[in-house]
């Protein structure tokens, strides 16, 4: 009863029109760009590497994509920085 | 000189063929000279939803290899004189035109009409590159559902590298769902595609019964999707003609089908 009132109300929480608007832009980004989720797993494994040299960070909380503004496809990366590596803690 | 437009998809089955029969007569309504080129090689429809069937003497493929001029090949329109198709075959396949042979075509045709659409077959092989190569710009039709926005997206992509210019029409679009929020609409669309659209057709079950008569509901001033075509054939004209809204069930009529009526 309950379902069917929220039915004539039109009421729900997150709209499955919504869902499918969310889940193509991420998807054509993908497409566009001809990248697969393996080589996005790659490329993170890659950066983290990188970037432990210099800082420590939170592998857990990392997050990159890829985002796209107006006709271009950027690169996003969100890596939380717990500590600062001295230039001596420097590995080569 | 002739406006060439290809209509594409992606996606089979989303209403190419059904939109270039309602644009080709809905631009011959207008008195413009039109051509319309089924390029469905093997799989053609373009001559049913038109009911011209019956009239098919040479095919595309007897032009392309020369066994008939093109002139002898096009079938004229019973009540629109200035509306002709150009058949295919339906025994031959795709390979049996290439896309050097079709631009030869074009550019021979180019000049006798005012409009020249060809009716492109789904997929994105040989009959999707010989359908386009001739072609001034594209219409990509799709549907507001998520595989067919993906696979126009994937078609807009090899469009765009041929230097095509393209405007999108959402066809089968359910008004109710789109208000309930279970169906994409034309504006999200527009926004995960950022192509212009030129037109969004309503799901309607006339364009079914006029596919039966060979009479495409562009005609029909009583459908819905006849006057979505109508206005996309005033768009592609030149005129400024704003969206049209969808009546959509009330209150009353929604109680009555959620409680089973
Ligand atoms: N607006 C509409 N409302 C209701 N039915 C529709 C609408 N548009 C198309 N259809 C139906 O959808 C089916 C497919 O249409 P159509 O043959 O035009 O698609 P297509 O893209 O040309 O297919 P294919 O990829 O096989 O060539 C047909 O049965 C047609 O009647
Ligand atoms: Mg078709």
């Amino acid at each position: 009863m309950l379902e069917a009132l929220m039915k004539i109300f039109g009421k729900t929480d997150k709209s499955s029109q919504q869902i499918a608007h969310d889940r193509l832009k991420v998807v054509l980004i993908h497409d566009r760009a001809n990248v697969s989720p393996e080589v996005m797993e790659h490329l993170k494994n890659d950066i983290i590497k990188v970037i432990s040299n210099y800082m420590e960070i939170d592998q857990n909380e990392m997050e990159i994509s890829l985002a796209n503004d107006a006709d271009s496809v950027a690169l996003v990366a969100n890596i939380p920085v717990h500590n600062m590596k001295h230039g001596s803690d420097k590995k080569h | 000189m002739s406006e060439v437009i290809v209509i594409t998809s992606g996606k089979g089955g989303v209403g190419k063929t059904t939109t270039t029969a309602n644009l080709g007569v809905g631009l011959a309504m207008r008195g413009k000279k039109v051509v319309l080129i089924d390029t469905d090689t093997g799989l053609r429809n373009l001559d049913l939803l038109l009911g011209l069937e019956r009239r098919i003497v040479y095919t595309l493929v007897d032009v392309i290899q020369k066994r008939a001029t093109y002139e002898q090949a096009l079938v004229r329109h019973k009540k629109y004189t200035n509306l002709f198709l150009l058949p295919t075959s339906q025994v031959a396949d795709k390979t049996a035109i290439n896309p050097e042979q079709m631009a030869e075509l074009i550019a021979q045709m180019r000049n006798d009409f005012d409009y020249i659409l060809i009716d492109c077959p789904a997929g994105i092989e040989q009959g999707f590159q010989t359908a386009i190569i001739g072609a001034d710009w594209a219409i990509v039709v799709t549907m507001p559902e998520i595989s067919a926005v993906r696979d126009a997206d994937k078609i807009i992509g090899r469009l765009q590298a041929e230097h095509k210019e393209i405007k999108l029409i959402v066809n089968r679009i359910r008004p109710q769902m789109v208000k309930e929020g279970t169906m994409l609409d034309m504006t999200s669309i527009d926004d995960i595609l950022s192509i212009e659209c030129i037109g969004q057709v309503p799901d309607d079950e006339k364009v079914v019964d006029s596919a039966n008569r060979g009479v495409p509901v562009v005609e029909w001033d009583s459908s819905q999707a006849g006057q979505a075509y109508r206005n996309i054939v005033g768009r592609m004209c030149g005129e400024k003609i704003s969206f049209m809204e969808f009546p959509t069930e009330g209150f009353f009529t929604r109680l009555k089908h959620v409680f089973g009526h």
